[in-house]
């Protein structure tokens, strides 16, 4: 491993060679160091890819894939390293998208990043055709034979806020595929698509490596890997771990270079979760009825009982998020009944839910969870301070022993209580944000996505607090995009799909396929 | 979205939804100029039927159009210019001292206004796009800079007797077939003044700017998402600068023009030409929060505005302070219904 | 007022002091006053004298200074409040200022506009002025709040219509306060010497700082200001917060515009608090408050308030006529936005940096 990352720089140094350094490879990148205020992104990475291969960039979060993708495309400079591109004989400098774009860099990132305002053929041709003027005809007649050719439902001259967003992510691509591109880079485009769509695009994908197109793949679903990449490099912590054939690779061995640790660590959660005491579990702590929100959900029911980890489970878009806020009272509220301890509570607003000792851990810690310029102790004693009241703060000498108690308790790593929370790290922002909810010490605790975005070790100390914390009679409901975290924590999993319960999942009935099966929907009904 | 031109015709309902928010807003825009300028004739008299009342609405607010149309483009980049009042008191004030003091000739007024404006473009738009400052707070300190300035250049108001410059002001454009016969039953011919002319080419280039080019719909794409707009290859400071630059630009243009309609210099003329500017551009369809507007529309915004103004003068309420009130009540009302449509198409989809 | 939560022991303790916030009004003023001693050390003479009602007054520039940038510190209080929870400035300030002022005049002369005596209490008059400004603010704080306009351009509204409306208030008369009295709250009050602003002032900042530690205010407005999202979602009302810190503003517009109808015992509608608007922007801005919204320093933005008054008393006193003087504020806003600007700041950290190893270099 040592060798591999090392063999090019080396190479670089005695022979002073400036070109690529293999014959087919479309991009190398040497070396490159990319560093933010307190945090070291990217240390000496090498990447390098072929014509014609589809290449998965793997790591967890953090681990330096986006930055890396950006310090490609040039949304990022790079401090210290070296590009180079066929076609070019010395080393190449993308200072902005739009070297990127004239270099043969096309990219489709996770977030959509098309203008909502402007018709889906302005979309696909906006700012990378030659000449001042705008020819509409010719424009829409070229982007309704991409879109016919890709069977794209859309129509050229549709406001692309019209359209789903599936169907936007299909826009971005049709337009990074029409760019005649030699580096595709694919930024986990897959996360918005159903089944159909993601078959759509690696038939896609594969016509384009035939044509000899160098792909960069990124996912974090393993299997969409295997199906149709050719060569996996994995990063971690900013480093470069290896680069791989697929073939070499097991899964099992991927997932253990991407964490850095054998999987045996994981094993030991599941058998505290068999410690739970389901005696206790008896009386219903929270029940919603026929529960309805703005958000574009189908009414549902739900309990949740004293002691239990349930979890909502469905692809991404399929409502769970939804259906948590519908509970917290997030989103408007438009029908239902809501019990809390056996007696009808109304919920309209989020502060109606935390006086009824109700906690939601949101989905996005950066919009919706931080509020990054105030101190991780007004963050962490923001909730329990609005839940005291306007007109009843808290003294100063109270907030530092809260505040310090939890970022004991939780091993929170920062400088002081003063810190301002965005300089913290996500794994400690998020324990920051759950420090928050815990000293409310709600009945129910709601966390969605707790453990994306943060490193290995935060992820598995909150599974185990999360267990730790029902053990001691709390309920948690507990959503994550990666299934085996649900397994090892919940006891029952409530099944979503097109915004709608379709299933109740428990005991034996437990297991991945189970789930799986029940998400695809069984035959399709 | 020539398919959409053609839905708004065939009524709203369903297809109200696949409306583009640009042709949404510009539809609204027309409709609600020509029901004000048909009720002003049905309850104002047969004044409002005359030709010549429509064209002078447009000799007073040639220069409001002018100056629209630089906000209205600042205002799709997601922008805002508060100064272009303040510059139009400068340019007329520095074209006056020039022109009087110095016995100028009418072309280097021209380019002096021009210079002016331009300045003003250059510096806001570097200081917006390349310093990332908010367009508000640079503006605003543009605003009061001009103003100052104004009366640094000259305290006093005064009228300019420059000969070439008293024919070109008195030059009338004769528009043929339109005129009237007045009480004495002679014929009048209908007219409109230079300031026009310049005012409608604006509107025309400015129109096929942002429909028919590259630059124009990149303008357009900063100011629906920046981010985005980054991602898709446009370089967004240029596009901001420049959109700043043409603002101060035909501001300059708008301050000549003005000039050129009340043919004199003062550190009060043009006071609250921004606001009006803006309120144009909000009557006219362009969204505060950028990336939606049309140039149109901008045109029939100022129509509508100088018409109710017409209304409230001819209406008798002629003090002085209802047309603030008026103009700020109107522009409420449209950054309401504004924020109230896009909620609700928003919500519909 | 409210600490300034930097951390200690980032770097050497220069370092220190130039990352406080409230080092930049003082280095301002700091440079003013010096700047001021090296032209005219006269400048600094106060002088005890009696006022034509006989009364013991002090007078001098840095008394003028006390007593208009009193005003200005009152209404900084409330634009800072507005500018960190809504991101946004409220340019109407000026505006409001004169129909509240107005409407003290219309309470306190009734129909006559010359009255020889008092029509109504001048607290009646006061309070209801600051009903009035407050209901002016919470027009304000909706359009901002509720149809989420940006701030700048709903207040934009008031900002045009505003003097109108003050002068629609009292038929576009004048009306002229004879009662000695009211003259007080703008000058002095028998047999103190110190303009009475000032105390208003300070009266104003024991509130707000009573506010401030007793009530969550600053706890909620910056974390509505910083992350609106998030805010709602710890239970706080985002929407109400914004419209809260307008009215609040619009309360210290009362609070001014009294004292401006009072220095003058009339008003002159198209020129009262003409350009306040700017000072008081400017007083956040030199506060070192972020325009953007966030967190914020009211104690900051009163000292900034008072040097933008010693600026603007400078001025004055270098024969800059009153017309002109919004050209040089300008100039300077733009100067203090600039070199706020993170590229900007980077750019001369680089250059300090820079600076700081070639010494090190030259001592080894």
């Amino acid at each position: 491993m040592l060798i591999r990352t090392f063999v090019p720089r080396f190479f670089i140094k005695i022979k002073g060679v400036n070109t690529l350094v293999k014959d087919k490879s479309v991009l190398e990148m040497r070396n490159i160091h990319k560093s933010f205020p307190g945090v070291r992104a990217l240390q000496g990475v090498d990447f390098t890819l072929c014509e014609g291969e589809i290449h998965a960039l793997m790591g967890e979060n953090g681990a330096g894939k986006s930055t890396l993708i950006k310090v490609l495309t040039g949304v990022y400079g790079k401090d210290e390293g070296q590009i180079f591109l066929k076609g070019t004989d010395n080393e190449v400098s993308i200072h902005s998208p739009q070297d990127a774009q004239r270099l043969g860099i096309s990219t489709v990132y996770q977030e959509i990043t098309l203008c909502p305002n402007l018709s889906v053929a302005e979309n696909m041709y906006i700012g990378r055709t030659e000449g001042i003027g705008q020819n509409w005809k010719k424009m829409n007649r070229d982007a309704d034979k991409i879109l016919q050719s890709l069977d794209i439902p859309a129509k050229s001259t549709q406001q692309l806020a019209s359209c789903s967003i599936a169907v936007q992510q299909m826009v971005a691509i049709a337009r990074a595929v029409d760019m005649d591109c030699k580096v595709l880079i694919l930024d986990e485009p897959t996360s918005s698509l159903d089944e159909q769509e993601v078959a759509k695009l690696f038939k896609l994908m594969r016509e384009l490596k035939a044509k000899g197109v160098g792909i960069i793949f990124v996912t974090h679903f393993l299997d969409q890997v295997y199906e149709v990449c050719d060569k996996i490099t994995v990063l971690r912590d900013g480093q470069l771990v290896g680069e791989y054939e697929i073939k070499e690779l097991p899964r099992v061995q991927l997932v253990s270079k991407m964490l850095g640790k054998d999987l045996d660590d994981m094993s030991d959660i599941r058998s505290e979760s068999a410690t739970y005491d389901k005696e206790d579990a008896s009386t219903l702590v929270f029940e919603a009825n026929e529960l309805v929100s703005d958000a574009g959900i189908k009414p549902f029911d739900f309990y949740i009982k004293k002691g239990e980890v349930n979890g909502f489970t469905g692809l991404l878009g399929s409502g769970r998020s939804e259906c948590v806020r519908a509970i917290f009272g997030a989103d408007r509220v438009l029908g239902g009944t809501v019990k809390k301890n056996g007696k009808t509570v109304k919920i309209t607003k989020p502060l109606d839910a935390m006086k009824n000792g109700i906690a939601y851990l949101p989905e996005d810690r950066k919009v919706d969870g931080i509020v990054g310029d105030l101190s991780v102790r007004e963050n962490i004693i923001l909730a329990l301070q609005v839940l005291k009241g306007f007109f009843k703060p808290f003294s100063k000498a109270e907030t530092y022993k809260f505040a310090e108690e939890y970022i004991k308790l939780l091993g929170i790593k920062t400088a002081s209580a003063d810190t301002p929370i965005k300089s913290l790290s996500g794994g400690n922002q998020q324990k920051a944000i759950l420090a928050r909810w815990l000293l409310m010490n709600p009945e129910y605790l709601i966390l969605d996505e707790p453990t994306r975005g943060i490193d290995v070790g935060t992820k598995v100390d909150i599974q185990k607090l999360v267990l730790k914390l029902a053990s001691e009679g709390m309920s948690v409901t507990f959503i994550s995009s990666e299934t085996d975290e649900m397994l090892r924590t919940c006891s029952r999993l409530i099944v979503m799909r097109d915004r709608k319960v379709v299933g109740e999942l428990s005991g034996d009935d437990l297991s991945q396929n189970k789930i799986m099966s029940t998400i695809a929907g069984g035959g399709r009904e | 979205m020539s398919a959409n031109e053609s839905s708004a015709k065939s009524g709203l309902g369903d297809r109200f939804k696949n409306m583009t928010d640009t042709n949404l807003l510009l539809t609204i825009t027309i409709v609600v100029f020509f029901v004000m300028y048909i009720g002003a004739i049905v309850f104002q008299g047969k004044g409002f039927l005359k030709p010549q009342t429509f064209f002078n609405i447009l000799n007073a607010n040639a220069a409001l159009i002018i100056t629209s149309c630089g906000m209205s483009l600042v205002m799709i980049t997601g922008g805002i210019d508060i100064s272009v009042g303040g510059v139009v008191a400068l340019v007329s004030m520095c074209c006056a001292v020039y022109l009087d003091y110095h016995g100028g000739n009418i072309f280097v007024a021209v380019l002096i206004a021009l210079a002016i404006g331009l300045a003003f473009g250059i510096v806001q738009g570097f200081l917006v796009a390349y310093l990332d400052i908010q367009p508000f707070i640079v503006t605003l300190a543009g605003m009061f800079f001009a103003r100052g300035m104004t009366t640094i250049v000259n305290t006093a108001p005064f009228n300019v007797q420059n000969e070439a410059f008293v024919a070109l002001k008195e030059t009338r454009v004769i528009v043929p077939g339109l005129g009237s016969v007045n009480k004495n039953g002679v014929y009048v011919n209908a007219y409109i003044e230079i300031g026009v002319i310049v005012a409608l080419l604006t509107v025309i280039i400015m129109f096929c700017i942002l429909r028919w080019t590259k630059q124009g719909r990149s303008f357009y794409a900063v100011g629906g998402n920046n981010q985005s707009a980054l991602m898709l290859g446009i370089n967004v400071k240029r596009t901001k600068f420049l959109s700043h630059l043409i603002c101060g630009l035909l501001a300059g243009v708008g301050g000549f023009v003005y000039f050129l309609h009340v043919g004199s210099g003062s550190p009060s003329h043009a006071s609250g030409m921004e606001m009006n500017a803006i309120a144009s551009s909000i009557i006219g369809g362009t969204l505060l929060t950028g990336g939606v507007g049309n140039i149109a529309g901008t045109l029939f915004g100022v129509l509508s505005l100088s018409t109710i103004q017409n209304i409230v003068s001819s209406a008798g309420l002629d003090k002085a302070w209802w047309t603030g009130i008026t103009i700020a009540a109107m522009l409420c009302l449209f950054l309401v219904i504004q924020s109230i449509v896009m909620s609700r198409k928003k919500k519909s989809r | 007022m409210q600490t300034n939560t930097q951390k200690p022991g980032i770097g050497k303790v220069g370092t220190k002091i130039f990352r406080q916030q409230i080092f930049i009004p003082i280095a301002a003023l700091l440079l003013l006053a010096i700047f001021n001693l090296i032209r005219d050390p006269s400048f600094y003479k106060i002088t005890f004298g009696y006022n034509n009602l006989g009364d013991p007054v002090l007078s001098g520039s840095l008394i003028n200074i006390l007593d208009y940038g009193s005003e200005l510190a009152i209404l900084a209080i409330g634009m800072t409040l507005v500018t960190a929870a809504s991101g946004g400035q409220d340019i109407s300030v000026g505006a409001a200022m004169a129909i509240s002022g107005s409407v003290v005049l219309r309470v306190l002369c009734g129909t006559n506009t010359r009255p020889e005596t008092l029509q109504a209490p001048i607290i009646v008059a006061f309070l209801v002025s600051c009903v009035v400004a407050m209901l002016f603010g919470a027009f304000n704080g909706v359009l901002v709040a509720y149809f989420k306009i940006q701030p700048m351009v709903a207040t934009l509204i008031l900002f045009t219509a505003g003097r109108s409306i003050a002068a629609w208030i009292n038929n576009n008369e004048l009306p002229i306060i004879s009662d000695p009295s009211f003259g007080y709250w703008g000058g002095f009050i028998p047999g103190i010497p110190i303009p009475t602003p000032f105390f208003i002032a300070v009266a104003c900042m024991i509130i707000i700082a009573l506010v401030l530690r007793f009530t969550n205010l600053g706890l909620y407005t910056q974390a509505v200001g910083i992350n609106e999202s998030s805010s709602k979602l710890n239970g706080l009302n985002p929407a109400f917060i914004k419209f809260l810190s307008f009215v609040i503003l619009g309360l210290c517009v009362a609070v001014t515009g009294f004292i401006k109808v009072s220095r003058f015992s009339t008003i002159n509608y198209s020129v009262i608090a003409k350009d306040i608007e700017m000072d008081a922007i400017l007083a956040v801005a030199l506060g070192g408050n972020p325009l953007g919204g966030g967190k914020f320093n009211i104690s900051a933005s009163i000292i900034g308030a008072y040097v933008i008054q010693f600026l603007t008393t400078t001025l004055y006193a270098l024969k800059v006529p009153s017309d002109a003087l919004p050209a040089y504020k300008a100039v300077v806003v733009i100067i203090l936005v600039v070199l706020s600007t993170p590229i900007v700041r980077e750019w001369l950290n680089n250059l300090w940096k820079k600076m700081k190893s070639k010494q090190i270099k030259e001592v080894a």
